[in-house]
């Protein structure tokens, strides 16, 4: 089994955690810090005192104003995979206002708003670094349930506070809203990057949307602005009239209705495939023409099948993609600032959260919640 | 895997009626009885003879049958040599659920020009020709403008399809062919007609992809997994691109002649933890030939970031795709399928510039049904072709 933190929860992190962990995460670092976090695999976040580190010479202090609710914190907080190391706060969708930064910090000042999203560590001095592709980096660390380069374990953005590596930092644009901006820091990025590296951006070709969910709402948004014609695929026709309507999807199937499939065999150029539960390849390979691209986005607890006569029949590809380095990250947020591109979201407080994963759970956002931290998040 | 599902595959790649008509026609008799209403010898005017199986025992014998008078843009040429390929046993023993007994097999052919017709220009009698996989296509779609005849949803593959007279094709275990100069492929002298019988299947087969997914550039790093008739080719076309090869293979026994032979840089025993686990992250790319279900889980394993996977055999049951290393690592897998018939004829005289030609086991006709028994249990190395030209007597 791979475990995508296993480059850093390896056992010997883990003892050398352990020991770190001799202190409680109140008393790790030397400043105190307050959040949500889950304890267990029942995934229900209540209130947790912890502390943050001093902001080194490299680092960036942000209050937290926002922070998106990816569904990736909803399979963590209830170990959907199997490598939680609990108690974690969650949150890697974050937009804030930098307090603090170091004397190393030239690209941020004091004031400046600020989103961090889904690493806050790599190592810096490999080939993926130097190709702005920190997050293809072996010591690539998340921003959260990751053990950062100090040893100790990162805590995400359902907190008041996050003190960050300034290259983890990202300048969040004017004209780019806090709280519908948010989510582009994982949501956005995550399409971005797969649409760029395999080609899929030839205006007038076209784009599979599979999954209306968080990210597949930000892909339409991305690939109309792109210039592609999209088809939202989805197994819920009660999103077609909001998918056309309001989203600028050019057409929608419903992927449950074998008619409506058929008919649109062998017609895309490409598919981004963001559904997170296990589901059958098969049906979205035939839509493709040959040469066709899958991108895969979602990330299942199980493997999922993967016919090949279609791939070989038809040469067609599923490629993997995993967020995007920060070069490219801060250039999907200009790009969406540009195209006015920002999230569906739903806001909501803090103490409101379980009930939001609840929903999250059933797939009943339009399209994603968003924490008011900063109006909402109090210590008791 | 229920072979309906099969069926399901080729028709969503051929979608006209033509097609339909086609694949109604791979329907087993057994189960709808014959369409044809010609028998094979009056189908056309031409006497033709070769060895077909008749049933799923796969059992060929003698078969005799008809081919059309040449065209006015046919080439005609007398068969002598022809590859075997794994895909021809797949078939006559009905594995994919897709055969129309009965089935001639045999699309690695090799021969010499009898007759062209009067439209034809690039070939003349006594030319050295041969012909692939495919013998038709639309020439009008996306794919045929792109010289991809090869992914064409009208395809015509060379047996086990029907011609778009409505007959069906059949192929190269035969004494004479007659195909569309288009689909013919040109031999330089300097290849040898009978070591290069397996290019037209096995050689494109590994060229195309190693091309199209720039696996083909100095100083990467390929593994080509499973060591048969595709794999060392694969290997050969690998190393003339300057690419560092590594073999992976279940058989230990086949890693001498690997490196010492083939040229192979190293070779990897797929069913070693420790050997596996040492080359992870290692490899740009992948060709991987096996066609019988097997984990891909290690293979993903092997690729460094961005890598690439590329199938090339065909498992019939879908394999399990585990999703992290596929996301951690930005890697694909992707499928390919035989080349179109101008990357052919590059791969052809790329062959012959470069003495790439198969290792054969060269057999009669006779022994044809002895070659597939020691096919199926991967005992060849690394192609049987038959010698028609001096066996194959009605």
């Amino acid at each position: 089994n791979i475990s995508p933190i296993s480059h850093s929860l390896t056992h010997s992190d883990k003892h050398k955690h352990r020991n770190k962990m001799a202190k409680s995460p109140e008393t790790e670092h030397p400043n105190k810090a307050f959040g949500w976090a889950a304890r267990d695999k029942s995934g229900l976040l209540s209130p947790f005192h912890f502390s943050r580190r001093d902001n080194g010479e490299n680092d960036v202090t942000v209050k937290i104003l926002y922070c998106g609710v990816c569904h990736t914190d909803l399979h963590t907080i209830k170990n959907d995979w199997g490598f939680t190391y609990y108690p974690v706060v969650p949150g890697h969708e974050i937009v804030g206002i930098a307090t603090k930064v170091g004397k190393n910090v030239t690209t941020f000042k004091e004031g400046d708003r600020v989103g961090v999203g889904v690493i806050t560590g790599s190592c810096q001095s490999c080939e993926s670094c130097d190709q702005d592709l920190e997050n293809y980096c072996p010591q690539m660390a998340f921003t959260y349930n990751a053990i950062g380069s100090d040893g100790t374990k990162n805590y995400g953005g359902y907190s008041e506070t996050i003190v960050v590596d300034q290259r983890f930092v990202l300048r969040f644009p004017e004209g780019l809203p806090s709280d519908s901006g948010a989510p582009l820091l994982c949501a956005g990025i995550t399409v971005y990057s797969p649409m760029k590296y395999y080609g899929m951006t030839e205006p007038g070709k076209h784009l599979g949307v599979a999954g209306l969910g968080g990210l597949g709402h930000v892909a339409v948004k991305i690939g109309k602005a792109f210039g592609l014609k999209v088809t939202v695929i989805s197994s819920s026709p009660s999103k077609e009239d909001e998918a056309i309507n309001r989203l600028g999807a050019d057409s929608f199937l419903v992927s449950s209705d074998p008619r409506n499939m058929k008919a649109a065999i062998g017609t895309m150029d490409y598919i981004i495939d963001t559904v997170s539960a296990v589901h059958a390849l098969f049906p979205l390979l035939s839509l493709l023409k040959v040469n066709g691209k899958l991108v895969t986005l979602g990330l299942p607890e199980k493997p999922l099948e993967l016919p090949i006569f279609p791939l070989v029949l038809g040469r067609k590809m599923v490629g993997g993609s995993d967020v995007g380095g920060m070069k490219e990250t801060q250039e999907m947020l200009d790009f969406c600032a540009k195209h006015n591109i920002t999230a569906d979201i739903e806001l909501i407080k803090m103490d409101e959260i379980n009930s939001a994963m609840e929903r999250l759970a059933k797939s009943d956002v339009r399209y994603r919640f968003v924490i008011d931290v900063a109006n909402s998040l109090s210590p008791p | 895997m229920d072979p309906r599902h099969l069926m399901d595959y080729v028709t969503t790649y051929t979608c006209s009626r033509h097609i339909k008509l086609a694949v109604d026609h791979r329907i087993p008799t057994s189960e709808f009885g014959s369409v044809m209403e010609k028998s094979p010898e009056n189908q056309y005017p031409v006497t033709a003879f070769g060895w077909a199986a008749r049933d799923s025992s796969g059992v060929l014998s003698p078969f005799n049958f008809s081919r059309r008078a040449t065209g006015e843009k046919d080439v005609t040429f007398k068969v002598l040599y022809c590859g075997i390929c794994h895909s021809d046993l797949h078939q006559i023993k009905n594995e994919w659920g897709t055969t129309n007994y009965p089935v001639v097999p045999g699309h690695e052919i090799v021969g010499v020009v009898r007759e062209v017709g009067d439209k034809v220009q690039k070939f003349k009698v006594g030319d050295r020709v041969g012909v692939g996989g495919l013998l038709g296509s639309c020439h009008s779609c996306e794919n045929c403008a792109s010289d991809l005849e090869n992914y064409c949803p009208k395809m015509v593959i060379t047996h086990n399809g029907t011609h778009y007279d409505g007959n069906p094709t059949y192929g190269g275990y035969s004494d004479i062919m007659v195909c569309d100069e288009s689909f013919v492929i040109r031999f330089p002298e300097n290849l040898p007609l009978d070591a290069c019988a397996p290019l037209l299947c096995g050689g494109i087969t590994s060229y195309s992809p190693l091309r199209h997914f720039g696996l083909d550039k100095h100083g990467l790093h390929v593994g080509v997994v499973g060591l048969g008739g595709i794999g060392h080719l694969a290997l050969k076309f690998a190393k003339a691109f300057g690419v560092k090869v590594t073999v992976i293979s279940t058989s230990p026994g086949k890693m001498k002649e690997a490196t010492e032979r083939l040229g192979a840089d190293s070779f990897l025993v797929s069913s070693d933890p420790d050997q596996m686990e040492a080359a992870m992250g290692t490899m740009d790319g992948i060709i991987d030939t096996v066609s019988a279900p097997h984990p891909l889980l290690a293979l993903l394993g092997l690729l460094k970031s961005h890598g690439k996977l590329i199938m090339v055999g065909a498992p019939d049951k879908p394999l399990e795709l585990p999703i992290f290393p596929l996301l951690m690592g930005r890697k694909i897998v992707a499928g390919s399928s035989i080349g179109g018939i101008k990357e052919t004829q590059e791969m052809i005289d790329f062959a012959a510039k470069y003495n790439i030609t198969a290792d054969i086991e060269l057999i009669p006709i006779e022994y044809v049904n002895t070659a597939m028994e020691r096919l199926a249990k991967a005992d060849v190395r690394y192609r049987f072709v038959i010698d028609i030209g001096n066996s194959l007597k009605n």
